[in-house]
C-alpha cells in the first residue's frame, strides 16, 4: 500500500513538474550575432547587451521606452555642483546565489573596469568618473583614488571629474554593472560559464551552446520577480537574416532584431504590423578627408554634400524608409532642446542644388574637361554598396568621377584612421542619449607625448577652434538649456563647414510577433524582456 | 607497409609547420587589426588591449610563443569569443562538425551510389533523366540558397521539420542540415557511379553475363558494382574532407554549434588565435584524410609503396 502511495505521489509530482514546464512561457529571441562574452567588461555588441542586461542590472536600468529608471538603486541624490552622486541600493537586491548586493560590488566593478590589465574596450564610457582615465592609462596605480566609494553596504558614492548631464544614462550601460569579485577570483576567466555565473538581474543564465543559443530562466532572487511575465528566454544566434526570417515565419522565433531590408514590403503585406521600423539614435555619413587636397576646399565639400539627394536613399535605395539627414545630431536625442539644424539648401529644388554644385566645382577649377577624381571607400556590405553606387551616380552629374573601393571592416577602418582615403563611409550609433556623443566625433584630436595627433573617431580630421571651445564649455555646463544652445551652435559651425556629409538617420528594424506585448519602439532600440508578455 | 605509413606521417609534419608559419605572418602583415572596428579606441585602451594579447611584443617572439603553445596543446585566446580559449572552442565545436560531416557523408554516399546505379541501369529513360536533373540541381544550386528553399518548403509551408536552431539530442533538428550538406556530395557520387557503371555495363564480360541469361540484379551485384565503384573510392577522401571543412554555410544558416563558422568570423575580425587554430585543424583534417586514402591505396596496391 505504501509503495502504491509512493508511486502515485511520485507520478503526481512528475505530472505537476511536466505541466508547469509545459506552461512555462519562453521568449524565443532571434538575437543576431554570437556573443563573444558575457563579461560586462568585455562585451561590445548590442547582441551581447541583450543578454548581459538580463542577467545583470545596474544602479539604474531602462524602462520599456529605454529611459533610465531606478534599478538596483532605489533612490539617489546629486550634489548641487553636479559632481557627487549618492545611491541608495535596494534592501532586497540579491545575487542569484542568495548573497546580498552591496555597494562594494560597484567599487570592485569600476576598479576592474579601469584596471589596465582588464583591457576593457568600452571603459572610456565611464571616464566622467574621477581619476578613471588616469587609472586606465596607468598614471594612477592606487585604485582607492577612483571616484567610487562604498559609504556603507547599501550606500554608494560616485564622484565625477566634471558635471556630466548624461551620467545617469551612462550608468544604465553594461560597463556600469556590478560584479562579484569573489567569484571572478575563484573561477578566473571561467566565471561567465553557466555552471559558475551569478547575476543580480531578472534572469539567470543556465545554458550556453557556443555558436547556437543561450538560455536564461527567471531568477528567484530578483526583487521584481513577481512582475516578470516571461519565464524563460532563449537567445538564438541568427546571423543569417533570411534564415532567421524563415524561422520567424515558421513560428520558431517570437522576435527578430533585424531583417533583410528587401523583405520589408513582403512583411508589410503579409505580416501587417509585425515589422517595426523606428527612428534610432544613429547617423550614417560620409567622411571627407580634409587633411589634404582636394577636400580641404570647402567649395568642393559643399558641392559634394548638396548634390546628394538624400530623400531617395531610405525609401528607394534601402527600402526601409530611413529619414534624410542634414544635421549631425539625431532627432530625439536627449539634452538637446531647440530647433534642429536645417541648412537653407535642403529646401532648394534638387535641380537648383545640382546647378549650384556645378558652379562651386567650376570655382574650384573642376568641370567637364577636368573632372574631379575621388576614391569612395566603404566596408563590404550590400547596403553600403547600393548607397555608394547611387551617390557616385549623383556626383557624376557635377563632374566627379568616383572610384568605388570596398574592403572588409578591419581594413576599411584601418585606412580611415590612417587618413588613407578621400571619401569614406562611416556610421555612429549613440552609446548614451546625449548630443555630445555624436558632436564629439568632430572635435580636434589630442596631441600625444610623441607629438602625433590622435584623431580618434574624427576620421575626416575636421578641426575648428571655435567648435572645440563650445564643446569644451558644454561638457561641464550644468544649465541644460544653455548647454544645448552651445552644442547647437557647435553643430551649426561644423555643418556649415561641411565637416562631413550626413546621409540618413538610422532606423531600428525589429519583427515582433502579435503574441508579444510590451515591446515598445524607442530611439535606443533597447527592449528589456522584463516589460514583455507573451500569449499563446 | 608500416614504414610507408611512417614516411607519410613524417612528411606531413613540415607541411603543418610551414602552414602555421605562413598563416601566422600573413595574418599579422595583413592590413587591419583585431581592434580596428567601427570605433576608434582611446590610445590607452588600445595599449592595454595589445598588452593583454601580447601583441606589443616583437613579432618573432610572438611567433615562437605561439609555436610553443601549440606544442603544449594551447592555441591561445580568442579575441572575438573572449570567454573561451581557442582549444576550448575547438573542443566544443569539432565533435558537432565531425558528427554533421560524417552523417552527411554516409547519407550522401549511399544516396549517391543508389541514384547513380539506378540512373545507369535506366540510361536514357525517364528515371535516368529525373535523377540526372536532381543531381544537377543538387550540385549547381549554392547550398545557402538550397537551404533557404528547403526551410521554406519543409518548415514554413508544410511545417514538417524545424526550420533551424539546435536542440541537444533532437535528431529532427538535424534532418535539413544533413540533407543540405549531403546533397552536393551525393550528386557528385551519383555522377561518378552513373558514368563508370554505364562504362562497365558496356564491357564484354557484362554482355557475356547477359547472354548467359543472368538477371540484371545479379549482374550488377556480382560483376558491375565493384569495378564501377573504383573512381568513387578515390573521390571519398576529398569528398569527406570537403564535408568536414565546408559546413560553414550550413552551420550559419541553421544556427548550429559547429566549428565551421568560427573560421570566417575570426578571419574578418582578425582574431589571430582563432584563425590559426581553425586553419591548423583544417590542415590536419585534410592531411589525415589524404594520408588515410594513400595508405589504403598502398595497402590495395603494393606497387604504390615502392614508388
Amino acid at each position: 500500500m505504501t509503495q502504491v502511495l509512493k508511486a502515485v505521489t511520485t507520478a503526481g509530482a512528475l505530472a505537476l513538474m511536466m505541466s508547469s514546464a509545459a506552461l512555462a512561457v519562453t521568449l524565443n529571441l532571434g538575437n543576431g550575432g554570437e556573443p563573444g562574452s558575457l563579461d560586462p567588461h568585455k562585451v561590445s555588441g548590442d547582441w551581447e547587451n541583450r543578454i548581459v542586461s538580463e542577467y545583470l542590472e545596474g544602479l539604474v536600468t531602462e524602462d520599456a521606452q529605454a529611459k533610465a529608471v531606478a534599478g538596483q538603486a532605489e533612490s539617489w541624490t546629486i550634489s548641487d555642483d553636479g559632481l557627487v552622486y549618492t545611491f541608495k541600493i535596494r534592501g532586497d537586491a540579491m545575487w542569484s546565489d542568495n548573497v546580498p548586493v552591496t555597494a562594494q560590488n560597484w567599487v570592485d566593478a569600476f576598479q576592474r573596469l579601469f584596471d589596465p590589465k582588464t583591457a576593457s574596450e568600452y571603459a572610456y564610457l565611464q571616464y566622467p568618473i574621477k581619476n578613471s582615465s588616469k587609472i586606465a592609462a596607468g598614471e594612477i596605480t592606487d585604485f582607492s583614488q577612483l571616484g567610487v566609494k562604498a559609504v556603507d553596504d547599501k550606500t554608494l558614492e560616485i564622484t565625477l571629474e566634471a558635471a556630466t548631464p548624461y551620467f545617469l544614462d551612462a550608468l544604465a550601460h553594461y560597463t556600469a554593472f556590478p560584479i562579484r569579485k569573489d567569484l571572478i577570483e575563484k573561477f578566473g576567466d571561467q566565471w561567465t560559464q553557466p555552471e559558475n555565473i551569478v547575476g543580480n538581474g531578472p534572469y539567470k543564465i543556465v545554458e550556453w551552446v557556443p555558436g547556437s543559443y543561450l538560455r536564461g530562466v527567471k531568477s528567484d532572487t530578483y526583487y521584481g520577480k513577481a512582475d516578470l511575465k516571461i519565464d524563460e528566454i532563449r537567445w538564438d544566434n541568427t546571423e543569417d537574416l533570411t534564415a532567421a526570417l524563415n524561422r520567424y515565419r515558421a513560428g520558431e522565433l517570437d522576435i527578430l532584431t533585424d531583417f533583410p531590408a528587401d523583405q520589408y514590403k513582403f512583411l508589410q503585406d503579409n505580416y501587417p504590423g509585425q515589422a517595426h521600423v523606428a527612428p534610432f539614435l544613429g547617423i550614417y555619413y560620409y567622411v571627407l578627408n580634409q587633411s589634404k587636397p582636394p577636400l580641404d576646399n570647402i567649395n568642393i565639400r559643399k558641392a559634394l554634400s548638396i548634390s546628394v539627394l538624400r530623400d531617395v536613399i531610405g525609401p528607394d535605395v534601402l527600402g526601409t524608409g530611413e529619414l534624410p539627414a542634414y544635421g549631425w545630431v539625431p532627432p530625439g536625442t536627449g539634452n538637446y532642446e531647440g530647433t534642429p539644424y536645417a541648412p537653407d539648401w535642403a529646401e532648394m529644388p534638387y535641380d537648383q542644388r545640382v546647378e549650384e554644385a556645378k558652379k562651386l566645382m567650376a570655382e574650384a577649377g573642376y568641370g567637364p574637361d577636368k573632372p574631379l577624381k575621388l576614391q569612395l571607400r566603404y566596408n563590404t556590405n550590400e547596403n553600403h554598396q547600393r548607397i555608394a553606387v547611387a551617390i557616385s551616380d549623383m556626383w557624376k552629374q557635377i563632374g566627379v568621377e568616383v572610384e568605388l573601393f570596398n574592403a572588409e571592416t578591419a581594413v576599411h577602418y584601418d585606412a580611415l584612421r590612417a587618413g588613407d582615403f578621400n571619401v569614406g563611409r562611416a556610421g555612429w550609433l549613440l552609446d548614451y542619449d546625449d548630443a555630445s556623443n555624436t558632436l564629439d566625433l568632430l572635435k580636434t584630436g589630442t596631441k600625444g607625448t610623441d607629438g602625433t595627433i590622435n584623431w580618434g573617431n574624427n576620421y575626416g580630421r575636421y578641426s575648428d577652434p571655435k567648435f572645440d571651445e563650445l564643446m569644451t564649455a558644454a561638457s561641464s555646463e550644468l544649465d541644460l538649456v544653455k548647454r544645448a544652445g552651445q552644442m547647437h551652435e557647435a553643430e551649426k559651425i561644423a555643418m556649415d563647414a561641411f565637416a562631413a556629409i550626413p546621409i540618413y538617420w538610422y532606423v531600428s528594424k525589429n519583427v515582433v510577433s502579435p503574441k508579444i506585448t510590451g515591446f515598445e519602439d524607442n530611439a535606443k532600440d533597447i527592449h528589456r524582456v522584463r516589460w514583455m508578455t507573451k500569449s499563446e | 607497409m608500416l614504414g610507408y605509413a611512417l614516411r607519410r606521417v613524417l612528411t606531413a609534419i613540415p607541411i603543418v609547420l610551414i602552414t602555421i608559419t605562413v598563416c601566422f605572418f600573413i595574418l599579422r602583415l595583413a592590413p587591419g587589426g583585431p581592434f580596428d572596428g567601427e570605433r576608434a579606441l582611446p590610445p590607452d585602451q588600445l595599449r592595454n588591449l595589445r598588452a593583454y594579447y601580447h601583441l606589443d611584443e616583437p613579432l618573432i617572439m610572438q611567433f615562437f610563443g605561439y609555436i610553443a603553445g601549440v606544442f603544449r596543446g594551447d592555441f591561445g585566446p580568442s579575441m572575438v569569443m573572449k570567454d573561451f580559449n581557442v582549444s576550448r572552442l575547438i573542443g566544443i565545436g569539432l565533435p558537432f562538425t565531425l558528427m554533421l560531416g560524417f552523417s552527411a557523408f554516409v547519407v550522401g554516399t549511399l544516396g549517391g551510389m543508389i541514384a547513380g546505379a539506378v540512373a545507369a541501369v535506366n540510361q536514357n529513360r525517364w528515371p535516368d533523366y529525373l535523377l540526372v536533373a536532381i543531381v544537377l540541381v543538387g550540385i549547381i544550386i549554392p547550398n545557402f540558397l538550397m537551404a533557404n528553399l528547403v526551410q521554406l518548403f519543409f518548415g514554413v509551408y508544410l511545417k514538417w521539420l524545424p526550420v533551424g536552431g539546435y536542440q541537444p539530442g533532437s535528431l529532427i533538428h538535424l534532418v535539413l542540415p544533413i540533407f543540405i550538406l549531403a546533397l552536393p556530395h551525393g550528386g557528385r557520387v551519383a555522377r561518378l557511379v552513373r558514368g563508370s557503371m554505364i562504362e562497365v555495363l558496356g564491357t564484354n564480360y557484362v554482355r557475356t553475363a547477359k547472354s548467359k541469361g543472368l538477371g540484371t540484379r545479379l549482374i550488377l551485384a556480382r560483376h558491375a558494382l565493384k569495378p564501377a565503384l573504383l573512381p568513387v573510392v578515390s573521390y571519398l577522401g576529398p569528398g569527406l574532407s570537403y564535408l568536414l571543412t565546408g559546413s560553414l554555410v550550413v552551420e550559419q544558416v541553421f544556427s548550429l554549434p559547429g566549428i565551421g563558422k568560427y573560421f570566417i568570423t575570426a578571419a574578418l575580425n582578425r582574431d589571430y588565435g582563432l584563425v590559426l587554430g581553425t586553419t591548423i585543424l583544417y590542415v590536419f583534417i585534410i592531411l589525415a584524410l589524404n594520408l588515410l586514402v594513400d595508405i589504403l591505396y598502398a595497402w590495395l596496391d603494393p606497387k604504390v609503396r615502392y614508388r
